[in-house]
């Protein structure tokens, strides 16, 4: 091999990388607030990516569609919830946020959609539509398990996930999609191109990291979601509102998804359950920094991005069982560097 | 009733059914996909609801079961009845090279690494060429007793439902045991199971390969019933599925498995035939209300069908009440005649920064009641968690009997002879309190796993639960016995964690807070109890914030102040000393 060839694997390794380093950073994000393990986070990327790619066409995607529906279900759930301090102010929250956001989402998207409108526009309308789906999803799924154990949170996930990814396939149909490109620009340096759309991922990918870690690290709303975490009964007694950093933490989470999607879909054609493969990759990110360090996950995710690329340069059948296997050696020295603790009670 | 009688009935039941005139084929299918189901689901019944480990990656052992018949009968031309006990091999084998990594996992690391290693094996087997990449193996030879070839579902019925039904009792024979108890008391915590001799990580081990093993033969019956062997059933969305068949009938229960597969089974067979109506045409839409009515399930019903179902049931098991006149042998130790019982010298903890235990040194002797005493925060509890092994030593010397225990495992520093209660009671909320007790007693039985699953530990198991029914009624909870430890006051837990130690046969006992919580009277009984076995020539060793108990009780008292020891001597001595009323009540303004 020549070192143009390794050079070429390494670009392809950091761009798919950057893309695992978000997806990991908002498993992390997730994890911290909720302690939810996030399986459908690749559904947020392809509902993201697909959506995008269908709005291009000048569809209307069923996923904002999908968002009226939760919102409904949202709104239910509220009013039963409140039904023994029904206020007024209450109930017209629960409407505006419910029910008037995501019909207004979209009447925006049957407004705007067409086959001229502007990529710009695209993206807001998918990143809008995904939006409100992790939010409802937060409301709808998880909330009312916020007080259990990690392991039924995970349970719950993976119904979310299934759910989701059928849902997936009614909209988007099996066959795949890509979307256009951001930008046509491209550098070239030496032999290697670098096209608009990897060094947006690349600015991106920085971007969230350094916003998420001054984030968490620095501001008293970035520390009251991690308290909720640690401690939910404590952080309510400080008057901490828990059940709105979930939402906060869904709501940057399914966010941070559809961006990835939509930088990813006009560089690979993606399926309707491409995204569960994509989230598992950031998953074995998040896990090698131990599930707390956003700096950790976004350097592993740019080693698993490489392993990849790599890996299927030299065995391409086994690319995905090595990149898997990848998991193992991490979790023996994890387990191995962090003694057993206590575990929780159910 | 007998326990055994509903099995029968279920046995004779399940053995009916083909024979009822005109039933149609397709019934008899459902029924032997809902038996391979049910397999797998129990595995994971005694691994994630009775273990406590959750695994998503079950399918993945079915395929090693599947592909291991699959490869021998068509490549080799080995026997189907030969290649079931190497199917079972091999997954037990790739369950134990994956457990001793997964299963030392704590928490949510466990699952992650099961999906993991579950998507890794599923493509391994799609690739690999011996295996018949995607399209897997076919023209699997059926399985066959003498001429009786078993082609149609109709005759492989009885071989996967013989199957099933041996694993459920074997399954159940196990959880009802010195064994499952041990694995019974995985899920609250590994601290009280390795604080009487559970060897943690081995239970954890053996639950793993045990579901690994029934997830291989389920997979070998697999494929002798479909003749072929593909990667598909062997993948991610498998292994959640089977997690799923056991939330739904209750993970906690053997029977709780087979309900679950029934309901999955028949409710996918449904969904799989209406849905495209009303969507039209697409595949896979079961999932859709699979993932949402796992959702809903965790919502209002976490612990499933059966448990709900049972509790509707008239009629209750009988309880087997066990003979208490059993002898059971007492552990033979090394010399208990030595004066000095327990010697800690200049024992030290840091955590970080924190000085736990400040170079701590005092002594138990024989025949002693000595109380640890100091505000909150004094060191006191994690002094005990240096002695029993929970916590290891930063420097200092702490000796049982001669033997240096500073450092050794919890398991080992019980069968020195020290047994504990703990200040935050750690029993398994959902075993009766016998059972409980019967923990304490884990280290003087010897039946392993396999002896229990064909009920060869009986004797054995008589004199444990013997032993324990003694303890119990000792502390005064006979009446008591037969309920689960939850239903009990936090002080009556209390008490069975006492029973639980005095299984043990211990020289020295060690209390954190045994009256906390207790009523006046009960307080009596317990000061007169433990009177009792100091008399009876074993040391007590007790953290207690209730004054007028520990003066009265205590032969000596030691004091502990910011993990430093600030005075040691007779209730007497301590009640004028200035120091100890300093750090309880502040100096005098």
């Amino acid at each position: 091999m020549n070192t143009t060839i390794m050079l070429f694997l390494l670009q392809d390794g950091i761009t798919n990388g950057a893309i695992y380093a978000l997806l990991g950073l908002a498993l992390v994000l997730v994890f911290a607030v909720t302690r939810v393990i996030l399986i459908p986070q690749g559904e947020f990327v392809t509902f993201g990516a697909l959506s995008y790619a269908m709005l291009a066409t000048g569809q209307v995607p069923g996923t904002a569609k999908l968002a009226v529906a939760m919102g409904v279900v949202a709104f239910g759930l509220d009013l039963f919830d409140a039904r023994r301090s029904l206020r007024l102010k209450g109930i017209l929250r629960a409407v505006a946020v419910n029910i008037i956001l995501p019909v207004a989402i979209l009447a925006l998207t049957y407004g705007l959609a067409g086959p001229t409108t502007s990529v710009a526009v695209n993206i807001v309308l998918s990143l809008l539509i995904v939006a409100a789906i992790g939010l409802f999803l937060y409301r709808i799924a998880f909330q009312p398990l916020a007080h259990t154990s990690v392991l039924v949170l995970l349970i719950a996930s993976v119904g979310c996930h299934l759910a989701l990814q059928g849902l997936g396939l009614v909209f988007f149909g099996a066959e795949g999609l890509r979307g256009p490109a951001l930008s046509n620009t491209a550098l070239t340096i030496g032999p290697l191109r670098f096209t608009g759309q990897s060094l947006a991922v690349y600015g991106l990918t920085i971007a969230f990291i350094v916003a998420l870690w001054l984030f968490f690290g620095f501001t008293l709303t970035g520390k009251a979601l991690r308290a909720t975490a640690v401690n939910r009964l404590g952080a309510r007694l400080v008057g901490i509102r828990t059940t709105l950093s979930g939402q906060i933490a869904f709501l940057l989470a399914s966010l941070i998804g559809a961006i990835s999607g939509i930088l990813i879909v006009p560089i690979t054609t993606l399926y309707y359950d491409t995204g569960f493969l994509i989230g598992l990759k950031g998953f074995i990110a998040a896990i090698i920094g131990g599930l707390v360090s956003y700096p950790l996950t976004a350097v592993a995710a740019l080693l698993v991005g490489s392993v990849e690329a790599f890996s299927s340069f030299y065995a391409s059948n086994f690319k995905e069982v090595i990149v898997f296997t990848l998991i193992l050696p991490v979790l023996v020295l994890r387990s191995l560097a962090a003694p057993e603790v206590e575990e929780e009670k159910d | 009733m007998n326990q055994r009688t509903p099995l029968i009935i279920f046995a004779a039941l399940m053995a009916a059914i083909p024979f009822i005139p005109g039933i149609p084929p397709f019934w008899i299918v459902l029924l032997n996909n809902i038996g391979l189901a049910a397999l797998v689901a129990m595995g994971l019944v005694l691994l994630t609801g009775v273990g406590g480990l959750t695994s998503f990656g079950q399918a993945a052992f079915c395929g090693f079961g599947a592909y291991t018949t699959a490869v021998l009968t068509t490549a080799y031309g080995v026997s189907p009845w030969l290649t079931l006990p190497l199917s079972l091999l091999v997954s037990g084998i790739a369950a134990v090279l994956l457990g001793i990594i997964t299963v030392r996992l704590s928490g949510h690391y466990l699952p992650l690494g099961t999906i993991a290693w579950g998507i890794g094996l599923f493509y391994l087997f799609s690739k690999l060429e011996f295996l018949g990449r995607n399209d897997g193996i076919s023209g699997i030879p059926p399985l066959s007793i003498g001429s009786l070839r078993m082609l149609d579902p109709g005759s492989i019925y009885f071989a996967i439902w013989i199957a099933v039904l041996v694993s459920a009792l074997l399954t159940m024979n196990l959880l009802d045991s010195r064994t499952g108890r041990a694995i019974r008391a995985l899920r609250r915590g590994h601290i009280a199971g390795e604080a009487f001799g559970v060897q943690t990580p081995r239970a954890k081990l053996l639950v793993f390969v045990y579901a690994a093993v029934l997830a291989g033969l389920s997979g070998w019956l697999y494929a002798h019933f479909q003749r072929a062997a593909n990667p598909t059933p062997f993948g991610a969305h498998a292994g959640i599925e089977y997690l799923f068949i056991a939330v739904v009938g209750g993970a906690g229960y053997v029977w709780g498995a087979v309900l679950g597969a029934g309901i999955v089974v028949i409710l996918k067979e449904i969904l799989q035939s209406y849905l495209p109506y009303i969507f039209g045409g697409q595949s896979q839409l079961e999932t859709i209300v699979f993932g949402i009515l796992l959702v809903v399930l965790l919502q209002l019903a976490p612990t499933g069908v059966w448990p709900w179902l049972m509790s509707r049931l008239p009629i209750k098991p009988n309880r087997r009440t066990p003979d208490a006149s059993l002898p059971l042998a007492t552990p033979v130790r090394g010399q208990a005649s030595s004066a000095v019982l327990l010697q800690i010298e200049k024992a030290r903890k840091q955590f970080g920064g924190v000085i736990a235990v400040n170079d701590v040194s005092f002594d138990v002797k024989a025949r002693e009641i000595v109380a640890l005493i100091g505000p909150n925060g004094a060191g006191k509890s994690t002094t005990f968690n240096l002695v029993t092994g929970v916590l290891t030593t930063t420097g200092g010397t702490i000796s049982v009997l001669g033997h240096k225990v500073d450092n050794a495992p919890p398991q080992e520093v019980v069968k020195l002879g020290v047994a504990r209660t703990f200040q935050h009671v750690k029993l398994v909320p959902d075993m009766t309190v016998l059972e409980n007790v019967a923990i304490g007693a884990h280290l003087r039985g010897s039946a392993g796993a396999i002896s229990s699953m064909f009920r060869l530990d009986r004797a054995d198991e008589a004199k444990l639960l013997a032993e324990a029914a003694r303890q119990i009624e000792r502390v005064g909870l006979a009446d008591q016995m037969d309920q689960l430890a939850g239903s009990l006051s936090l002080g009556q837990q209390r008490i069975v964690e006492i029973a639980r130690a005095l299984c043990v046969d211990p020289l020295l006992l060690l209390l954190d807070e045994p009256a906390a919580g207790l009523r006046h009277m009960e307080k009596q009984r317990l000061a007169a109890l433990l009177r009792q076995l100091r008399d009876g020539g074993m040391s007590v060793l007790l953290v207690e914030h209730d004054m007028g108990f520990v003066m009265d009780l205590a032969d000596r008292i030691v004091v502990l102040d910011f993990g430093t020891k600030i005075a040691e001597g007779t209730p007497a001595e301590i009640k004028t000393n200035p120091d100890v009323i300093k750090a309880y009540l502040g100096a005098a303004a």
